[in-house]
């Protein structure tokens, strides 16, 4: 496959600068102000926004499936879930605590299960796998509810914070500032991993696979494995997303494993925009701030859902694309 | 080990009863996708509304057969309205977005219900409560009663599909929804009445199954989740595999919460889906395709 992209003019590249020095830039300062971030942010807000970086990373990674594949995946708390209790059980086992193995072992377990449920649900296509994603998910749901001698239960599972380390070299306390910036250097570099990965040719079949599957099954690839390869990759990003989550707030819950879990992914990336990663972590940020203000406007009681639910619903009837739909070309160049 | 058979004829009964229900749960569901394609997130949480909307009735009338009317022709005119303010303009986009669409919905009125009602379940009192004897059980007839009143209403949808003018112009839309068209039909208010309907057939069972558990804001995710289930199980649009399906399906149920946990029962119907489609994609109850 070697074909030259055809060149076109899109209105952000016309300056005269290239494409690239305009990405690099804006991705730089973008890092330079999410790392400067803590220094200015009040202890609450520093926090707020560790966590939409997370969840940006779990709705990034669901945004391979819906974005690039063309798959909607109900079921992503499953891979979070197992990515938390994964995390839980090698800090839990383990002593001293060690974070490199909760990463290991909830990247583990976040690929099982996504091995498993890729395996039999990539046989269907559209609305049945989103079904299929999201019983799996519930069956996950309920192994982790009612298996209580092992995973805790409703209570789920609680345990302390591992230190920051580099084999032999360094080992430190995290503390709210570096626990920000290791979260923020693991999503900015699964970021750049995911782009390059979706712009390379393997990308660029799951491109395909969303826009005429039968086509491309046509053309000699085998979709049936394209799609099991990329409801792993999915699986294992959602895995990392659950991992930073365990290790920012010391429990694993089995409400993380619900099926709001799976729907606040799916909001995420619908208000913020498929098919371009970052607007996953844009359309997080959107929701959890759009949250948090309206509960400090209208109180704790108030139903928040409502108005975002009909944000939701307008988004997609009227601005498909999302928030970030009309820099999806411009980004995936 | 010894066979249990005086729980196997109880949870026979049980699962029937539940199954009755499902039924009328999922055929409104296998309605709305067989005609309009349509994949309704939101329908658990109209069974949801049915239910509350008939505790308020009941409230204020006192009798239950006006809330079970009156209930599901509210929970008809949301419905309606419902759709035409959002899946008409979607007719033509991708089927996923009826998902989405509906989903938001399903977010929207659990939460409003969870606003106006409060957390704590609302309950319906039995409309009858005369009990016969099952074994060491006190088995309510009221139970029996859902049951028939289930199979009633299934059965007067089918004739209605079947002998109605209405009925007949559903099923035209099913077929072909351009000729349809052609034919004078008019197309997009026999979509909106089809939802219309599936919505009234969920609050119906809403209002039934509320006295026997309790009415609260979550039950919508349940029950939309087995009537999916039994959707696909049965095959998508197909009203007698529906019916079959929600009866197999909380047949196993039932029977496996003899030996295991109710909630880990569920797992019985999730394992029936998942050979179902792996093995037979277009549904248990019919036959497959050429």
């Amino acid at each position: 496959m070697t074909t030259t992209p055809v060149e076109k003019t899109s209105p952000l590249g016309r300056s005269g600068l290239s494409h690239n020095a305009i990405f690099w830039t804006g991705f730089c300062v973008v890092i330079a102000i999410l790392i400067m971030a803590p220094y200015v942010l009040p202890p609450f807000w520093r926090r707020f926004l560790t966590e939409i970086l997370i969840w940006g990373l779990l709705a990034m990674s669901s945004d391979i499936l819906i974005g690039y594949t063309g798959m909607v995946s109900f079921g992503h708390s499953a891979f979070f879930g197992l990515g938390m209790y994964g995390a839980a059980a090698a800090l839990l086992i383990v002593s001293p605590p060690n974070l490199w193995l909760a990463v290991l072992f909830g990247l583990a377990g976040a690929s099982a299960a996504a091995l498993f449920v890729a395996y039999f649900s990539t046989r269907l296509r559209d609305i049945y796998f989103a079904i299929t994603t999201l019983i799996f998910s519930q069956i996950f749901y309920v192994l982790i509810f009612t298996w209580t001698k092992v995973t805790g239960g409703e209570n789920g599972l609680i345990f302390t914070r591992p230190h920051f380390t580099i084999p032999f070299i360094f080992d430190t306390k995290f503390s709210a500032y570096t626990l920000h910036w290791f979260v923020l250097a693991v999503v900015a570099g699964s970021y750049l991993f995911l782009r390059r990965v979706m712009r390379s040719p393997f990308g660029m079949v799951l491109q395909s696979i969303r826009e005429n599957e039968a086509r491309t099954r046509a053309i000699g690839y085998p979709v049936q494995r394209y799609k099991i390869v990329s409801v792993m990759l999915s699986g294992f990003f959602a895995g990392l997303a659950g991992v930073l989550y365990a290790v920012q707030n010391q429990f694993a819950a089995p409400d993380f494993v619900f099926f709001i879990t799976s729907g606040d992914t799916v909001i995420f990336n619908v208000i913020g925009g498929i098919g371009t990663l970052v607007g996953p972590i844009v359309g997080a940020g959107f929701f959890q701030l759009a949250r948090e203000l309206l509960s400090r406007v209208f109180g704790e009681q108030f139903p928040y859902l409502i108005p975002l639910g009909v944000v939701f619903i307008v988004i997609i009837i009227f601005l498909p694309q999302g928030l970030l739909g009309f820099a999806r070309r411009w980004l995936n160049r | 080990m010894d066979i249990p058979w005086d729980l196997i004829v109880i949870q026979t009964v049980n699962g029937i009863v539940t199954g009755m229900i499902l039924a009328l749960v999922a055929s409104g569901l296998t309605l709305i996708f067989g005609i309009m394609d349509v994949v309704n997130f939101a329908h658990g949480e109209l069974f949801m509304l049915g239910a509350y909307a008939g505790v308020v009735v009941i409230s204020t009338t006192g009798n239950f057969w006006a809330a079970l009317i009156l209930a599901s022709m509210i929970v008809a005119l949301i419905g309606a309205g419902m759709q035409i303010v959002t899946l008409r303009p979607l007719i033509g986009r991708d089927p996923l977005n009826t998902i989405l669409v509906t989903f938001g919905f399903s977010l929207i009125l659990q939460n409003y219900a969870l606003w106006q009602f409060g957390p704590v379940a609302r309950r319906i009192p039995e409309p009858i409560t005369g009990y016969f004897d099952l074994f060491y059980l006190q088995y309510p007839w009221y139970r029996i009663l859902i049951a028939g009143l289930s199979a009633a209403i299934i059965g007067g949808f089918w004739l209605f599909l079947k002998y109605s003018k209405f009925g007949v112009w559903i099923r035209a839309t099913t077929q072909d929804r351009v000729m349809a068209q052609a034919m004078g039909i008019p197309v997009p208010w026999v979509l909106t009445g089809v939802f219309a309907l599936g919505a009234a057939m969920a609050a119906a069972s809403g209002v039934l199954f509320a006295p026997l558990v309790g009415v609260n804001h979550t039950m919508g995710l349940d029950w939309v989740l087995k009537a999916f289930i039994v959707v696909v199980v049965g095959g998508m649009g197909n009203l007698v595999g529906s019916v079959a399906a929600a009866i197999f399906v909380s047949l196993l149920e039932a029977y496996a919460s003899i030996w295991v946990s109710p909630a880990q029962a569920v797992i019985v119907s999730f394992i029936v889906l998942i050979l179902t489609l792996l093995f037979r994609p277009t549904g248990l109850f019919v036959p497959t395709p050429k």
